[in-house]
C-alpha cells in the first residue's frame, strides 16, 4: 500500500490531529491496520472509504470511546489514550446516527450538554438559545427531538457538538441516509462552520461530499490508508469526471471507443466499453474536453443518443487510485451526483 | 460563536473533575431522566400499579387462607404482606435502570455522554437517583392503598427506617441491573433476564407467606434470600418484633452486592465499544 505524506509542513507545528500507526483489531477483523494522518489547524480533512473501511473506528478512537491496540494519536496536543479527559475537552462529535436524546426537546438537549461541559446555568441557557437560532431550530426548540425531520436532527447534532467551542470537530458520515435536499442543507451548515475556521475531520462514503467540504483527503480501505493528498490533486489522479456516451446504434460502441482513443481525448485513462448499458465511459478533466469529444464523434459520423457526465463513484476512485475495487460492499452513490447533459 | 477558540492547555491535574463538577453533571443528567418521565408519564404506571395489583390480589384472594394459618384472618395477613410488598418493590422497580440504560446504549446518546469530559459514574448515579425517587413515590402511593385495605402502621419511625433500608438494598440491586443493561443486547433481554432472577427470589422468600411450612431444602434458600430478610426486617420495624438479625443480614447483602456489581458496571460502561 502506498502511504503518501501529504503534509508538506512540519507535522508537529500546525497539526491539530496527528495519527501515527493506529491499530485496532476486533478478533480477526483489522478495523484499523496502521493508519497515519494529519489534520492541519483550520482545515477539513476528508476520510473517504467504503462501509467497513474503518472510518467510524477511527473516529471512535479519536473520541476516546475505544482504546486503540497500538499506535499513537494526539488531538490538540493531547494523547487520546493517556489524556482522555483533556481530549474530551477539546473535541466535538457528530456521530453517524444523530446522537441527541430523542425524548428531550432541542433546547433541553443543548442545555444539558452545556451543563455537562461546566457552563454556568445562565451561560448554558444563552448558548443553547444562540445555537438553536444559528441552526434555524428556534421554532422547534420546545418540541421533542423525536418529532424532528432527519435534517433538523442532524442540525441539532451539529449544534450539540459545537457547544464547547471544540478545537477539533469530528463529523462521522454527517449526511449518510439523507435525501439530496437535506444533504445540501447540512452541507451549507458545515461550510459555514468551516468558513469560520473550524478544524474538521470528516468521514464520508461520497466523493462528491469530500469534494464539497474537504481541502485534503485520505482514502482508506480495510483499515489502511491507500491514498492521500489535496482534493484537486487526487481528483486529477482519479480523472475528475466521467463521460458516459451512448451511441444511437449499439454496433458503434467499439468504433466510438476507438475514435476517442485515436483522438487522444481520453484524459488520464482509456475509454472503456460498458456493453451492459450500451455506453462508452471516458474519464475527462475539463469542459473543453467534453466539447472536443462531441466534436470528434460528430466528425466520425457517429450519432449519439445520450451523453452524461458523472462524478466518479467511490468504486471508480478506488479503481483509479489503487487499481483494485473497494473491498467492502459499497452503499448507494448519491442520486444527485450525475447531471444529465442534453445533446 | 466560532469554533476556532484555541483550547487553553489543561494540565493533567486540572483535568480532574471536582466534586462540584460531579454534582453538576449528575444534576444535569437527573434533570434529563426526570424530563423523560414527564415526556412519557406512562412509564410511571408500571411502578405504581403493579404493587397495588399484587397487594389487592394477595390480600383478597389468598389473604383469608394464609391469614388463618397465621392464627388470624385477612386483617392479620394485611399486617404480614404489606411490609413484604415494600421489599418486593425494591427489587422489581430496580429493573427499570437496566432497561432504561439499555435503551440509552442503543441510541447514539451514550456515545455523546462518553465523549464529554464528565465522570464516568455520573450517568449511572443519575439513573439510580431517579429510579430511587420513582420508588419513593410508588411507596407513598402503595402505603395509602395499604392503609385503605386495613394496614395499621405501629411505628412511623419504623416506616421511614424501612423505606431507607429498601433504598439501600434497591441501589445495590440497581448496580446488577446496570451491569445487565450494559451487557445485554436490548431492553427486552434485560427484562427477560431480570424475570429469571426476580421470580425465584420473589416467591422463594417470606414476602407472601411465612416460610415455616416450606420443605427444608427450600428454607435454606429462603432464609438467606435478602428479600426474606428485608421483608422480615420491614415487619419488625413497622409492626413490631425482632429486627436486628434481619437488618444486619440485609445490610451485609446490600454492601456485598454493591461491592461486586458497582465496579463491574462502571468497568463495563467505560469499556463498552
Amino acid at each position: 500500500m502506498t502511504r503518501i505524506d501529504k503534509n508538506p509542513h512540519d507535522a508537529a507545528s500546525d497539526a491539530a490531529v496527528t495519527v501515527r500507526g493506529l491499530v485496532k483489531h476486533y478478533g480477526e477483523t483489522k478495523a484499523l491496520d496502521g493508519v497515519d494522518l494529519d489534520v492541519r489547524e483550520g482545515t477539513v480533512l476528508g476520510v473517504l472509504g467504503p462501509n467497513g473501511a474503518g472510518k467510524t473506528t477511527l473516529v471512535r478512537c479519536l473520541s476516546t470511546l475505544i482504546t486503540p491496540d497500538a499506535g499513537q494519536a494526539t488531538v490538540a496536543g493531547y494523547d487520546v489514550v493517556r489524556q482522555p479527559r483533556q481530549t474530551r475537552r477539546v473535541i466535538g462529535l457528530t456521530g453517524q446516527y444523530a446522537s441527541v436524546d430523542e425524548k428531550l426537546s432541542g433546547y433541553e438537549n443543548l442545555y444539558m450538554i452545556g451543563r455537562l461541559l461546566d457552563l454556568p446555568r445562565k451561560e448554558a441557557r444563552a448558548r443553547a438559545d444562540g445555537l438553536l437560532e444559528r441552526f434555524s431550530l428556534t421554532e422547534a426548540a420546545k418540541r421533542p427531538a423525536s418529532t424532528y425531520s432527519g435534517g433538523m436532527r442532524r442540525r441539532l447534532d451539529l449544534a450539540a457538538s459545537m457547544i464547547g467551542h471544540p478545537a477539533v470537530l469530528y463529523l462521522d458520515e454527517p449526511t449518510t441516509g439523507l435525501d439530496p435536499r437535506t444533504r445540501n442543507e447540512v452541507w451549507t451548515e458545515i461550510k459555514r462552520m468551516v468558513a469560520e475556521g473550524a478544524t474538521v475531520l470528516l468521514t464520508t462514503q461520497y466523493m462528491e461530499e469530500a469534494e464539497q467540504l474537504a481541502s485534503e483527503l485520505t482514502v482508506i480501505d480495510r483499515g489502511k490508508v491507500v491514498a492521500g493528498g489535496r482534493v484537486d490533486e487526487l481528483k486529477a489522479r482519479v480523472g475528475g469526471r466521467t463521460l458516459r456516451i451512448r451511441p444511437a446504434d449499439p454496433q458503434e460502441l467499439g468504433p466510438t471507443a476507438t475514435a476517442l482513443d485515436e483522438f487522444g481525448l481520453t484524459g488520464p485513462g482509456n475509454a472503456t466499453v460498458d456493453t451492459g448499458t450500451g455506453t462508452v465511459l471516458v474519464p475527462i478533466l475539463s469542459d473543453e474536453q467534453l466539447t472536443a469529444v462531441v466534436g470528434a464523434l460528430t466528425a466520425r459520423g457517429i450519432t449519439l443518443a445520450d451523453i452524461a457526465t458523472e462524478l466518479p463513484s467511490l468504486d471508480e476512485v478506488f479503481l483509479s487510485l489503487t487499481g483494485h475495487k473497494a473491498s467492502a460492499p459499497q452503499d448507494v452513490t448519491p442520486a444527485d451526483s450525475r447531471e444529465e447533459v442534453a445533446v | 460563536m466560532s469554533a476556532t477558540a484555541i483550547a487553553t492547555p489543561v494540565a493533567d491535574a486540572d483535568a480532574r473533575i471536582t466534586l462540584r463538577g460531579h454534582l453538576r453533571h449528575t444534576g444535569a443528567l437527573i434533570r434529563r431522566n426526570l424530563l423523560w418521565i414527564r415526556q412519557d408519564p406512562e412509564s410511571m404506571f408500571d411502578a405504581l400499579f403493579m404493587p397495588i395489583v399484587f397487594t389487592l390480589l394477595f390480600v383478597y384472594v389468598f389473604g383469608g387462607s394464609i391469614g388463618l394459618a397465621l392464627g388470624g384472618g385477612q386483617e392479620q395477613y394485611v399486617q404480614y404482606v404489606i411490609p413484604g410488598m415494600l421489599a418486593m418493590m425494591s427489587m422489581t422497580l430496580s429493573q427499570g435502570v437496566g432497561t432504561g440504560f439499555s435503551q440509552d446504549f442503543n441510541s447514539g446518546v451514550m456515545d455523546r455522554f462518553r465523549s464529554l469530559p464528565i465522570g464516568r459514574g455520573s450517568v449511572l448515579f443519575a439513573k439510580i437517583a431517579v429510579e430511587l425517587a420513582r420508588m419513593l413515590f410508588a411507596t407513598a402511593v402503595l402505603m395509602v392503598v395499604a392503609v385503605l385495605v386495613g394496614f395499621h402502621i405501629h411505628h412511623w419511625a419504623g416506616l421511614f427506617a424501612t423505606v431507607g433500608l429498601s433504598a439501600v438494598f434497591a441501589s445495590s440491586i440497581m448496580w446488577v441491573f446496570l451491569t445487565l443493561g450494559v451487557t445485554l443486547k436490548n431492553a427486552q433481554s434485560v427484562q427477560a433476564m431480570g424475570f429469571l432472577v426476580l421470580f425465584p427470589l420473589q416467591f422463594g422468600s417470606s414476602i407472601f407467606a411465612p416460610t415455616n411450612s416450606m420443605p427444608g431444602w427450600l428454607r435454606h434458600f429462603t432464609d438467606y434470600n435478602p428479600l426474606s430478610t428485608l421483608a422480615d426486617a420491614a415487619r419488625g420495624l413497622m409492626v413490631g418484633g425482632p429486627v436486628a438479625h434481619d437488618l444486619w443480614v440485609t445490610v451485609v447483602w446490600s454492601v456485598a452486592i454493591t461491592a461486586v456489581a458497582a465496579p463491574i458496571a462502571i468497568r463495563k460502561y467505560t469499556r463498552k465499544t
